[in-house]
């Protein structure tokens, strides 16, 4: 694929939302998935909020994410960003809860602008205003509708367009571009089958591979 | 054809409409049907294949977990019925969830009876409602079949 190409290609006109779901349900997963797509959504699932923190390269002790390199016959093509633009969780999950994986990402000062929505079926007040003291954007009572997605991609994208007409501005971007077309040709994927210990960047290049 | 069509949506229209009634399925169901289209037909009943899947599963463990009555993991059934209390409400599956409740507060007294009561009872619930849908998506296939299309169905 050349470079030519890229810069040829049709980029959409409303950016696509990237969200990363985490539920340790498999049913949950499914649901959550689908009512994201079909709010015109790319999404990611991942079953633990430690595999969450691996893709969003917190790996191990590093505070910020590592750069995400795109290769192309092992020449470097550009820098990726793997740019979530937000995370829904499920609070409720063994080893890392939704309220734990909320605190490691606003303790990160990479990742702590992504704005996190916990999931709970489980209606416990000081909860709630545990989460929202700690930076979460808002609380979904489970079972999810579609109604609340709705609600919540709004809420994300009035905020989060005024940062991407500002990041157009400063730079003109062939690796947005490039990312738009290339991160998922289909809108979503299920990480959580991937074996424990692939790093982020692996996975990257794994996917360009997919994508040549 | 026509008749045959506008007989088989009939069918289906009231079959389910008869499942909320019962309680088999409340609200979130319907939510669920919302999200399926021409271009994904089979998401319900992929969805729904998960859950009773899940079922299974869990049933297996809280039943080992259950099973000598002088050495109980009530965690482990309690983390079981919160799991299965979860998916079923995420599909609309009432009376599962219903079971579920009651399992729970089983579970917190350590009621150990209760529990191999509530199993068996979220036992028998999972396999009648995994037979409704069968029956309901058995329906959906004769109107698709048969050239029509599966009716929107408001449930009040």
């Amino acid at each position: 694929m050349a470079v030519g190409d890229l810069s040829s290609s049709p980029s959409s006109s409303s950016p696509e939302l990237h969200v990363l779901a985490v539920d340790d349900s498999f049913v949950d997963r499914k649901v959550i998935e689908r009512l994201l797509r079909i709010s015109a959504c790319k999404v990611t699932t991942v079953e633990s909020g430690t595999r969450a923190l691996q893709y969003l390269g917190l790996d191990g002790d590093k505070g910020s994410s590592a750069p995400k390199v795109l290769f192309l016959s092992s020449r470097p093509l550009c820098f990726l960003d793997l740019k979530v633009n937000l995370i829904v969780t499920d609070y409720s999950m063994p080893g890392l809860t939704g309220y734990e994986l909320l605190k490691k990402i606003k303790e990160s000062s990479a990742l702590r602008e992504i704005p996190v929505v916990i999931m709970s079926s489980e209606n416990i007040q000081p909860r709630i205003e545990e989460c929202m003291t700690e930076g979460a954007e808002d609380f979904l009572l489970k079972p999810v509708k579609l109604a609340d997605v709705k609600r919540l991609k709004e809420l994300i994208m009035k905020s989060g367009l005024a940062e991407e007409e500002d990041n157009k501005a400063k730079h003109s971007c062939p690796n947005r571009i490039l990312q738009n077309n290339t991160a998922s040709s289909s809108s979503s994927h299920d990480v959580s089958s991937l074996d424990d210990v692939t790093p982020s960047s692996k996975r990257m290049k794994l996917e360009s591979r997919a994508h040549d | 054809m026509n008749t045959v069509v506008a007989q088989l949506q009939r069918q289906f229209q009231d079959y389910l409409v008869s499942l909320y009634q019962q309680g088999f399925l409340d609200n979130q169901f319907t939510e669920l049907r919302k999200l399926q289209d021409e271009g994904t037909p089979d998401f319900v009943a992929e969805v729904v294949s998960l859950f009773f899947d899940d079922c299974s599963k869990l049933i297996n463990t809280m039943s080992r977990s259950l099973e000598r009555p002088e050495n109980v993991d009530f965690k482990q059934v309690d983390s079981g019925v919160h799991q299965l209390k979860g998916s079923s409400s995420s599909v609309g599956a009432r009376r599962v969830k219903n079971v579920c409740i009651s399992f729970k507060e089983c579970c917190d007294v350590q009621n150990r009876e209760g529990c191999l009561r509530c199993l068996q009872q979220v036992d028998y619930e999972y396999k009648m409602l995994k037979t409704k849908l069968q029956d309901l998506f058995n329906l959906e296939q004769r109107i698709l079949q048969a050239g029509g299309m599966i009716p929107q169905v408001n449930i009040s």
